[in-house]
């Protein structure tokens, strides 16, 4: 399999460049100066990209790639793939869905905890060396607070069990209801944040759900209420975020994703009601590799004329 | 009936109120005797104003030793704030009728919750990303370098599996993690596995979480072969008492390398933090806060009165200590 050529869209994780190194003709795209000149030279070899959240492979790429089979995506979120113009050319796509669900899971649990217990401004504070000057004060409890969660899907689920073990009342906000489970639905996501202390995001994005927490949604979850973006930035309205932030209309926010990574407004930086992480739900050594070995087998069994592990199309 | 003032039964308070309030709840049920507001020494207070006081309220500052208890010769009932009992001459109240109540389960939700949030942050770097963010080192140097682990499947082992201990169980078991534990005594409703002495437990275990009280057995605890038995992936969180630990051998341990990081909420000297601590970034650091939130106090304040109220009805105290079995 030497021979196969697969085109790597843009840095991800050293491990899975070595495994693909291993076994087929990899090239880096941001290793050649010239997109042009790359397409000039190599794209008649390429018959394989891996891409992810930040560089997906969009209609463009595809129409310079005459001979591309295949799409193994590392990431479980498909937003930056031209899904349909896949399907018209025959090309097949690859997710790597599953395997990440418990690492974003825990860190949806890891921002409602940091939002409320404020484990970073604590840690700040005694690394100030504040703690000699008084104490630190009282925080919020996390304990039965009621949490209401767009997206009952494998994350969505996933962070609803975590979050049942702290006794906090579960309520959801899906395309429909979901049978067989527990939890109480609501058919929209305001009716949701006003029955909630918690929201948390945790659907995909799609032409649909972008946008989907407003100002109203905001204003609806209130001033002691705590948003979790765990999804994408584009599922938020981030200016009405800061917003309703800057005016108390919200109480606080734990932030994994943003409208224009890795750019984080000023405003956000500076207040201490919000946790933000850069992008992170997924980065663990074990799901990174989990994730790795997922887009490999992907690829080799498409090469060998075996089933795909994870085919989207 | 209104009870008017000087009918209110009287409550004694020795030392300054810290995070928790002796306020309006407290006055309007009882005349609450204020010793720390007295010039006098506290003997001559005591001679001159708590002599027919039955009721004394302490936080785990206020020490109840014979000697104290020889300058009240009306006291019946101690309330303290505190879950822990260090500061009390526990037989001594015994011995001389006195009942003692404390503060119960009021606070094993709130710490079990701080110690899963230390173990999230420690394993996912939670603090150092955000952190990294505020900073502007996302947009200047790329992505944080990745180094965080799973929590899912981690081995977790409890030190002392009491109220929180248990708390911190259930949680942590929601996440996929299997659970074992240290205890005086193996508890035999639980299925977690026990192991005999924290050693096993630690080679044993990936995550540590001392949820124990503080005594005589159990201080410093966590030495160094404790800590080389946790081994160079473990990570130890601590949400008990810092005496618990060896601090010296922990600190040591986590600058060479020889445990992955630790969650602190409790130190051997507080509010004095080891040197060595404050430029690791494979630690979370706490100023001891774990039981204090607006709710718990809220809840703490209702159980104190409840327990007074109670008392001085005739009825079972809610939260009565018992005798260590």
């Amino acid at each position: 399999m030497d021979a196969i050529g697969v085109l790597m869209t843009c840095p991800m994780f050293a491990y899975l460049e070595q495994e693909l190194e291993k076994r087929f003709k990899l090239y880096r795209f941001w290793d050649f100066p010239s997109q042009r000149q790359f397409f000039k030279s190599h794209s008649g070899s390429i018959r394989a990209v891996v891409g992810n959240t930040k560089l997906g492979a969009d209609s463009a790429l595809i129409d310079a790639l005459p001979r591309l089979e295949i799409v193994a995506s590392y990431s479980v979120g498909l937003d930056k793939i031209d899904l349909g113009k896949y399907e018209e050319k025959g090309i097949r796509v690859t997710n790597t869905p599953e395997v990440l669900t418990d690492d974003v899971a825990d860190i949806a649990i890891a921002l409602m905890l940091g939002v409320l217990r404020k484990f970073c401004g604590c840690d700040a504070f005694v690394r100030g060396g504040k703690w000699k000057g008084g104490d630190f004060g009282f925080t919020t409890k996390f304990s039965g607070k009621s949490i209401g969660i767009v997206g009952l899907g494998r994350i969505g689920s996933a962070i609803a069990k975590r979050a049942e073990a702290f006794n906090c009342p579960i309520s959801y906000y899906s395309r429909s209801e979901k049978p067989h489970v527990h939890y109480k639905y609501y058919p929209n996501p305001v009716a949701l944040a006003r029955h909630c202390r918690i929201l948390v995001v945790a659907c995909a994005l799609t032409e649909e759900t972008r946008h989907i927490i407003g100002r109203e949604v905001m204003d609806a979850l209130g001033p002691e209420g705590v948003l979790i973006n765990v999804g994408r930035g584009a599922h938020v309205d981030e200016p009405a975020l800061i917003s309703a932030l800057l005016e108390g209309r919200l109480g606080g926010a734990g932030l994994d994703v943003f409208e224009n990574e890795p750019e984080v407004a000023e405003e956000l930086l500076r207040m201490d009601n919000v946790v933000l992480l850069p992008h992170v739900g997924s980065d663990t050594v074990e799901t990174c590799e989990a994730m790795a070995d997922l887009v490999v087998a992907n690829l080799e069994a498409h090469f060998t004329g075996k089933p795909l592990l994870t085919p989207v199309v | 009936m209104k009870m008017r003032r000087h009918d209110l039964p009287q409550l004694l308070v020795i030392n300054p109120p810290g995070l928790f309030d002796y306020g309006d709840p407290f006055a309007a049920k009882f005349t609450v005797l204020r010793a720390w507001e007295s010039p006098l020494p506290l003997p001559r207070f005591l001679s001159a104003h708590a002599q027919s006081a039955p009721a004394l309220l302490c936080s785990a500052a206020t020490r109840v030793t014979a000697g104290l208890l020889d300058l009240l010769p009306s006291l019946r009932i101690i309330v303290t704030t505190s879950a822990g009992l260090n500061h009390i001459d526990v037989p001594e109240c015994r011995r001389r009728g006195i009942a003692v109540a404390n503060a119960g389960e009021v606070f094993s939700d709130d710490v079990a919750d701080a110690a899963v949030g230390l173990a999230l942050d420690v394993l996912r770097r939670v603090s150092a990303a955000d952190r990294f963010v505020r900073r502007g080192l996302w947009a200047k140097d790329g992505d944080f370098a990745l180094g965080s682990k799973q929590l899912v499947g981690k081995r977790v082992g409890i030190v002392g599996l009491g109220s929180i201990g248990l708390q911190v169980a259930k949680r942590l078991e929601a996440f996929g993690c299997p659970v074992s534990y240290n205890s005086r005594t193996k508890k035999p409703s639980v299925s977690y596995t026990f192991y005999a002495n924290v050693y096993e437990l630690a080679a044993n275990s990936d995550i540590l979480i001392i949820c124990c009280a503080l005594t005589e057995q159990t201080r410093h605890m966590i030495g160094k072969s404790v800590l080389l038995a946790l081994g160079k992936d473990g990570i130890i969180i601590n949400v008990g008492r810092g005496a618990i630990i060896d601090e010296k051998e922990l600190v040591q341990s986590l600058v060479w390398g020889e445990i992955r990081g630790s969650g602190l909420d409790v130190f051997e000297n507080e509010p004095n933090v080891p040197e060595e601590l404050l430029s690791l970034d494979n630690v979370v650091l706490s100023p001891h806060v774990a039981a204090f939130t607006e709710e718990s106090f809220q809840d703490l304040t209702e159980l104190m009165i409840a327990n007074l109220e109670a008392f001085f009805s005739n009825k079972p105290l809610i939260t009565p200590v018992m005798d260590k079995q």
